[in-house]
């Protein structure tokens, strides 16, 4: 009982003390490969916005908060796009099982985004994602400057705000 | 154990010193722990834990300069939570691996995943919360000789817990090819053709040394020695096209003979078809999907049973339910025979339209069924049965007359104004038992609902009400126990804090009590940080990802989950 509280004490402390340390660099898109919906590959490192930040949400078709966050966000994001450009990938992890689901559900859904598969979970391993949604925002550099777990009414609004402050230049937490 | 503990504190201390720029390159990484304390409670079946208290955790560690990368996963289980194979028990480095990757070549040494094509053949996969990892480790390597193709190969063998499988020679050894063209990107002159057409192709070889195996004659004592094959060979090929609002998805398998402890030690080969065809165009998705399934269990060791050293994946071609009661009854694909059938329709009902309203609303229908194969059985063997014979053969296009397992579910999402959003499920499920490990019981027919309702307020805070309610007329005890009801009120405040209460009833029961399995729960969100307590009754059941399914034993205690990202 000892050892074990021991090794849970340290690693709570190791994995909180890189954590910390997480808002003082910026990770880079890796250069993984995911496919468009045609199946096309494209690699993460080559997502652009014109030089503009871009934000990435990882979802999937069998995840609800996700389908809200998605469709909360489908409802403004020709609003979003006028007043600041702002480009969406979603990133779908569906494997073999409910990946041909992603299509259907993305044209019924009206969506725009850029719809992206990654059936084998490489991209999302690579960027340390738990669980969907996760949500990223990527400046003009490809760097990762902003991170966010889980989808709860009104995060939307949040999301926007902090886009709106990279575009400007402004540093993030 | 003490020395595990040592080298992870200094690379993490080091790390920091480094302040995640080493050399230029970047540190990243997850975090994930689940910890778990559970009480005795012969009611539901909750048994005692004599560690009281059972902890699960991982963190992945991710370093990238340019081209190159590198990583490790630290994994502790301290013990196994409840449902999780006891075999975890223990701590260490269960992944690690070193990569490098530029547009032409990428090659990874050390622990990999993988997916060829659909995965009918090979995909090296992780399912954390399933406790299921079949991670290769050995080598992989994937060219890029040409603007749209990829050349992949794999070599190495798979995870088996903490078992140490090079020093083992009952683990075999997994080896595959394939390769994809995306004739567009290829011939220039098609690049903007309207049809688009990508091909593949894949091979793969698993080598396991045959054991003795012997079929004795129950009243002589004769012995008939097996001939077992220690190179298992198969092949797929696979076209995926697009044309307008159109789309089209197919894969062919065949697997030579593969005599295994799934399948009973039969010598027929095994066989998997896949087809899938969607129609997509502005507010209106339709997908029909069908497959056949025969004889493809496909393990690199023979003797292995369960969910552990899968080579292939061969998913359920059911819905994955998110609702809790909608997964009471769970489908899993029968490797050793199905044929299958999937249809999908996702409509919008237009804002300002007559249905619609003012907001608008989204439908969603989908259909699946699984039927046996139409089998012929072959002879018994001398020992009375089918192994070491052919088992069986079946008919490419027939379906058996059993039917596994199906489904029929209707979906409404609508936005009855500006703060109020509801979502209707309604499901119809036909269930065989013999799905999920009761043979010979009756089946379960069952209506299923939701009702689940979104409330927005102030300052980015929200209200959750959700109503479930099963109705099924069957009740055999344990695990199919008449009606059941449940109930949710969640309050998140601000995105940063939520609160939930669940209790799910199970009122239909006719012997013994009718429980409650309530569950309250309270979780904090910062950013990538997320930590969730609850504390109830956990009934027991089964949960599946990706049609993989894992049993999860009663439990009643508390249960505390941390995850992050950095």
């Amino acid at each position: 009982m000892k050892k074990f509280l021991l090794i849970f004490v340290a690693v709570m402390i190791s994995t909180l003390s890189i954590y910390a340390q997480s808002s003082t660099f910026k990770s880079i898109l890796p250069s993984i490969t995911v496919n468009t919906l045609e199946g096309k590959p494209i690699k993460a490192s080559e997502f652009s916005n014109d030089g503009k930040p871009f934000v990435i949400c990882f979802w999937a078709t069998w995840c609800k908060p996700c389908l809200m966050e998605l469709n909360t966000m489908a409802e403004l994001y020709e609003e979003w796009q006028t007043e600041t450009g702002i480009k969406i990938y979603a990133v779908s992890i569906d494997d073999a099982r409910t990946c041909p689901k992603v299509k259907p559900l993305v044209s019924g859904s009206d969506w725009d985004y850029e719809v992206m598969l990654d059936q084998n979970s490489e991209l999302k391993r690579a960027l340390g994602v738990n669980n969907p949604p996760h949500t990223f925002i990527v400046n003009e550099k490809g760097e990762i400057v902003w991170q966010h777990v889980g989808y709860a009414p009104g995060d939307e609004e949040n999301l926007i705000e902090v886009y709106k402050k990279i575009l400007n230049g402004e540093e993030v937490k | 154990m003490k020395r595990l503990l040592i080298v992870l504190l200094l690379i993490t201390y080091s790390l920091n010193v480094f302040s995640q720029d080493i050399f230029g390159g970047k540190v990243t990484g997850n975090f994930q722990m689940d910890a778990q304390v559970s009480k005795e409670d012969s009611v539901i079946g909750a048994e005692k834990v004599s560690e009281k208290f059972l902890m699960n955790a991982f963190t992945n560690i991710l370093y990238t300069n340019g081209d190159f990368s590198a990583g490790v996963r630290f994994e502790a289980y301290l013990n196994p939570i409840l449902g999780f194979d006891k075999q975890y028990k223990g701590a260490g480095l269960a992944y690690r691996f070193a990569s490098y990757k530029k547009d032409y070549l990428e090659i990874t040494a050390g622990n990999f995943y993988e997916q060829f094509g659909n995965g009918l053949i090979f995909r090296s996969y992780e399912e954390r919360n399933l406790g299921l990892d079949n991670a290769m480790d050995g080598l992989k390597i994937i060219a890029r000789p040409f603007r749209g193709v990829a050349l992949k190969g794999v070599i190495g063998k798979q995870r088996y817990y903490w078992e140490k499988i090079w020093e083992n020679e009952s683990f075999g050894l997994v080896r595959g090819v394939d390769a994809e063209v995306s004739i567009n990107s290829l011939i220039k002159k098609f690049e903007a053709s309207p049809l688009q057409v990508i091909v593949g192709g894949s091979f793969v070889s698993v080598f396991d040394k045959a054991e003795e195996r012997f079929i004795i004659e129950p009243s002589t004592g004769d012995n008939f020695k097996l001939t077992l094959p220690e190179n298992i060979g198969s092949g797929a090929a696979r076209v995926q096209m697009s044309y307008k609002a159109f789309n089209l998805n197919a894969e062919y398998a065949k697997k030579g003979q593969d005599p295994n402890a799934v399948n009973g030690y039969i010598f027929n080969e095994g066989e998997a078809a896949y087809l899938s065809l969607g129609y997509a165009a502005k507010g209106l998705g339709i997908n029909v999907s069908a497959k056949r399934i025969d004889n493809m269990s496909y393990k690199s060791r023979r003797g292995e049973t369960g969910n552990m050293l899968n080579v292939n994946y061969l998913p359920a071609l059911t819905r994955q339910h998110s609702y809790s009661l909608f997964a009471m009854y769970p489908y899993a694909t029968q490797v050793n025979g199905e044929m299958g059938v999937q249809a999908d329709i996702i409509y919008k009902l237009k804002k300002n339209s007559f249905l619609g309203g003012k907001y608008g609303a989204d439908l969603k229908f989908n259909y699946s069924r699984a039927n046996a194969l139409d089998k012929e059985y072959v002879p018994l063997n001398p020992a009375g049965n089918y192994e070491g014979t052919q088992g069986y053969t079946s008919s490419f296009f027939k379906a058996g007359d059993e039917l596994y397992y199906e489904e029929l579910n209707f979906e409404l999402g609508k936005k009855l104004n500006s703060d109020f959003k509801l979502n209707l499920m309604y499901s119809y499920q036909s269930f065989n038992p013999i799905a999920n490990g009761h043979p010979g019981e009756k089946f379960v027919y069952a209506n299923v609902f939701a009702a689940d309702l979104t409330q927005r307020l102030k300052n980015r805070s929200s209200l959750r009400y959700e109503v479930q309610l099963l109705l099924t007329e069957q009740n055999y005890g344990d695990w199919a126990a008449g009606d059941w009801i449940q109930g949710t009120i969640e309050y998140n405040l601000g995105g940063r804090f939520f609160v939930a209460a669940t209790d799910q009833w199970n009122y239909g029961k006719l012997e013994g009590e009718k429980v409650h399995y309530y569950n309250f729960s309270v979780g904090y969100n910062k950013g990538t940080t997320r930590v969730q307590l609850s504390y109830g009754k956990q009934r027991e059941g089964i949960i599946c990802i990706g049609g993989v399914c894992r049993p999860i034993p009663a439990s009643n205690g508390l249960f505390a989950t941390i995850t992050s990202s950095f």
